[in-house]
């Protein structure tokens, strides 16, 4: 009895408040702060990977040659903004934020358009043979990106994009849609009808029930969307390897470039892996929610 | 990062997970007609812009790639020669068993790590921020992991955390040796016992003080509490000796087996006396080097021990060609963990409380409850994080660019990097194409249920 009532207690919920003995209560406490150091060392050994990234940023290479980052701890006075400043004055770092940007940007409003317009076309328009269309876009949701590097790279060799900004916004597009339009048309089919029939009844044509009705109660999964495919065209790497022009590659592959001399080049690549991880923080902890309910969209009931 | 729309198992409407506006509703149960009469013109205009990109940049090329499989880099027809290369090229086959390790290892301790997260997040309090942590690196690229976990696993202890941490736990619990690379020097009264250890070659006589000189201990790894060296007194009940670092900087400097107050003592060195292969007493020297033994050592020989001079532990070769692969799963755990964590705990906010309080009611332990109430009823949601996370193992790319150096490539090769290399290295598009087909043909289950799953939540 003993034990099967403590094992209750000990567990955060509380099935029979009344019951409680002195000896469930301590176990209670016990086992609480023993949940509770064990969280705080595991979310401290998952920011060591990041801390240690972010405190290598700050210390000079002859530093980081000679100690680990920990000795920062005893010796505060090695952190330093000298890589940061460096870097900032070399263009190629400059210049691959700004690619980044110009593929980014355009990427994340093209599927935001084109998805809402044919996400508004599967929910609330007739044609023939729609069901099975929108089953088509479902099923693209999984085609691995890996079918399509070789084919798309030779077409945009003959249409004269490929190794261009162009292109790679063009790619991140067609392998967002599918995402893009199975979570609006899910998204929008949801809007109550009456609200449509009454815009419609004041006299909306087809483009101003999209623009003005559809469009703003779609917002939030428009965040959603615009918040997920901005982070995946950010962060990809892979896309850009092939489809970026060499010369101006935005800051994925101009770090990537700079791999390839790991050992000699920490007062580089650390401060401009974080330099990268900059936006994406900032845009996930702005939008947090969005993310998380975007990510629960993408996968889970 | 590759978020779930590059291969979610996007399987369920996420209606429920974003309410709109105002949900209920009887137009939700029939078929949608349309508001406005479209014509049919109008819905193509709509639809026209994204249908031209999916048909040529993803429908064209699923198409194109599988014929281009099967021709050769001239364009000759070959049949299904590119496919018989893919399994017997040694370098294809190691990224084919690489992906199956990924593939088992991978997506299964990632879900396990999440399902522990969440169900130990569930009632603290401060769960946010402990979950932040975890699903932040979920937002970063796998290129800024991938030079992250480079610094993580770099191999000198002083310089790489993972070694650092290793080495601290292990000589907390491991008494590392404190004179590494010490043997004895020219001329020496000592001989290898074998196994590292030394002995002198001839057997001490108490009252008469013993010399067991060594050298080699890097000053810099000398023990800090070392003392100068002292010939030890002469004591007729006892064998007493001095075990020091026979070495003076300088050449031609300092007595030879004798100590000198410029060289140092050997503090804890271990000194065991062994007769007859066993061992009759030990003892540990002092800080100036001396040490005595009792009475029983006299007329055995004295011996150094091998665990004076192991070398220290300097941790694991993350990085090599052994540890590699798991090496990079390790940081792949470390970006997706929070991802499997935030959507169990989402839906082990929807496990109905009353199941939990009627299996414990019927005297069911915490574990049990667990294991045959929480896990099974959570079951839909763990298939959909392990399959989501499959598929997008399955085509793991950056980490395994970025993570290996040169030396261990070949050995941490997946199927992505190998098509990869094929198609913009090698140029052998065919090859290449097949590796594309086979990737391609191993989501096609994936494709075919969330498409039925469509159907049927389409049928409501």
């Amino acid at each position: 009895m003993s034990t099967q009532s403590e094992t209750v207690k000990a567990s955060p919920v509380r099935v029979v408040k009344a019951k409680q003995s002195l000896g469930g209560r301590i176990a209670a406490v016990v086992s609480g702060s023993a949940l509770r150091v064990f969280l705080v060392v595991v979310g401290l050994f998952w920011l060591v990977p990041t801390l240690g990234l972010m405190i290598g940023s700050l210390r000079t290479s002859e530093d980081m040659s000679e100690s680990g980052w920990w000795k920062v701890f005893s010796k505060p006075s090695q952190l330093t903004f000298e890589n940061y400043s460096n870097l900032l004055k070399d263009e190629t770092i400059t210049d691959s934020i700004l690619t980044s940007l110009a593929i980014t940007v355009p990427a994340t409003l093209l599927v935001v358009v084109i998805g809402s317009l044919a996400g508004y076309a599967f929910a609330w328009m007739e044609f023939p043979g729609r069901d099975w269309w929108f089953l088509g876009v479902v099923g693209l949701l999984v085609v691995p990106v890996q079918v399509a590097l070789l084919p798309v790279a030779k077409l945009f060799g003959e249409i004269g994009i490929f190794e261009s900004t162009t292109g790679v916004v063009l790619f991140h597009t067609a392998f967002g849609l599918p995402f893009a339009i199975f979570l609006l048309r899910n998204f929008f089919a949801d809007i109550p009808r009456e609200l449509l029939e009454a815009a419609r009844l004041d006299g909306a044509g087809e483009l101003r029930l999209f623009l003005r009705v559809v469009m703003p109660l779609g917002a939030p999964a428009i965040a959603s969307l615009g918040i997920f495919q901005f982070l995946w065209v950010w962060n990809d790497m892979l896309i850009a390897l092939i489809f970026a022009d060499a010369g101006s590659p935005p800051i994925t592959v101009a770090l990537q470039q700079q791999v390839r001399f790991f050992g000699d080049n920490v007062q580089i690549l650390a401060p401009g892996a974080f330099i990268s991880m900059v936006i994406p923080l900032a845009v996930f902890f702005a939008f947090q929610r969005q993310f998380v309910s975007g990510v629960m969209a993408g996968a889970v009931k | 990062m590759t978020t779930p729309d590059a291969g979610g198992t996007a399987a369920v409407p996420p209606a429920k997970a974003t309410p709109p506006p105002a949900t209920s509703g009887p137009h939700r149960a029939g078929p949608r007609r349309s508001v406005t009469g479209t014509r049919k013109t109008i819905a193509a205009l709509f639809l026209l812009p994204a249908l031209v990109l999916l048909g040529a940049l993803v429908l064209y090329p699923i198409g194109y790639s599988v014929g281009r499989s099967f021709f050769d880099t001239a364009g000759e027809f070959t049949g299904f020669d590119n496919y018989e290369t893919m399994f017997s090229d040694d370098g294809i086959r190691t990224a084919i068993k690489n992906n199956a390790i990924w593939l088992v290892a991978a997506p299964a301790l990632t879900t396990a790590l999440g399902l522990i997260f969440a169900v130990l997040t569930e009632r603290v309090r401060w769960s946010t921020a402990f979950k932040l942590i975890i699903f932040m690196p979920m937002v970063i690229s796998m290129l800024a992991a991938g030079i992250i976990f480079r610094l993580v696993y770099e191999s000198d202890p002083d310089r790489g955390v993972a070694n650092a941490m290793l080495v601290g736990v292990h000589d907390t619990f491991a008494e590392s040796s404190a004179f590494p690379q010490g043997h004895p020097g020219a001329r020496s009264p000592l001989k290898g016992a074998g196994g590292g250890a030394f002995i002198t070659k001839d057997p001490v006589r108490a009252g008469e003080p013993v010399a067991l000189p060594l050298t080699g201990v890097p000053p810099d790894q000398m023990p800090g509490d070392a003392t100068s060296a002292k010939p030890a007194a002469a004591d007729p009940g006892k064998v007493t000796g001095t075990a020091w670092q026979d070495f003076t900087r300088g050449k031609g400097r300092g007595k030879l087996n004798a100590p000198d107050t410029a060289e140092f003592g050997y503090p804890g060195i271990k000194i065991e006396a062994v007769k007859g292969g066993d061992v009759v007493a030990s003892t540990e020297a002092a800080a100036d080097g001396t040490f005595s033994l009792p009475k029983e050592a006299d007329g055995a020989q004295l011996r150094y021990p091998a665990s004076n001079f192991r070398e220290p532990y300097n941790g694991v070769d993350w990085l090599g060609p052994s540890l590699i692969t798991p090496a990079i799963i390790g940081s792949y755990i470390w970006m997706w963990a929070g991802f499997a964590m935030v959507l169990i705990a989402a839906g082990l906010a929807s496990v109905p409380r009353e199941l939990l309080e009627a299996a414990r009611v019927d005297g069911a332990n915490e574990w049990q409850v667990f294991r045959r109430v929480t896990v099974p009823l959570l079951a839909p949601v763990l298939a959909v994080v392990v399959v989501t996370l499959m598929i997008n193992v399955m085509k793991i790319f950056d980490l395994v660019f970025v993570i290996p150096p040169g030396s261990s490539k070949d050995e941490a090769n997946v199927l992505a990097v190998q098509l990869y290399n094929s198609a913009f290295g090698d140029r052998d598009a065919g090859v290449a194409s097949a590796i594309a087909v086979f990737l391609f043909l191993l989501v096609i289950p994936v494709m075919l249920f969330n498409m039925r799953r469509m159907r049927r939540e389409g049928r409501r």
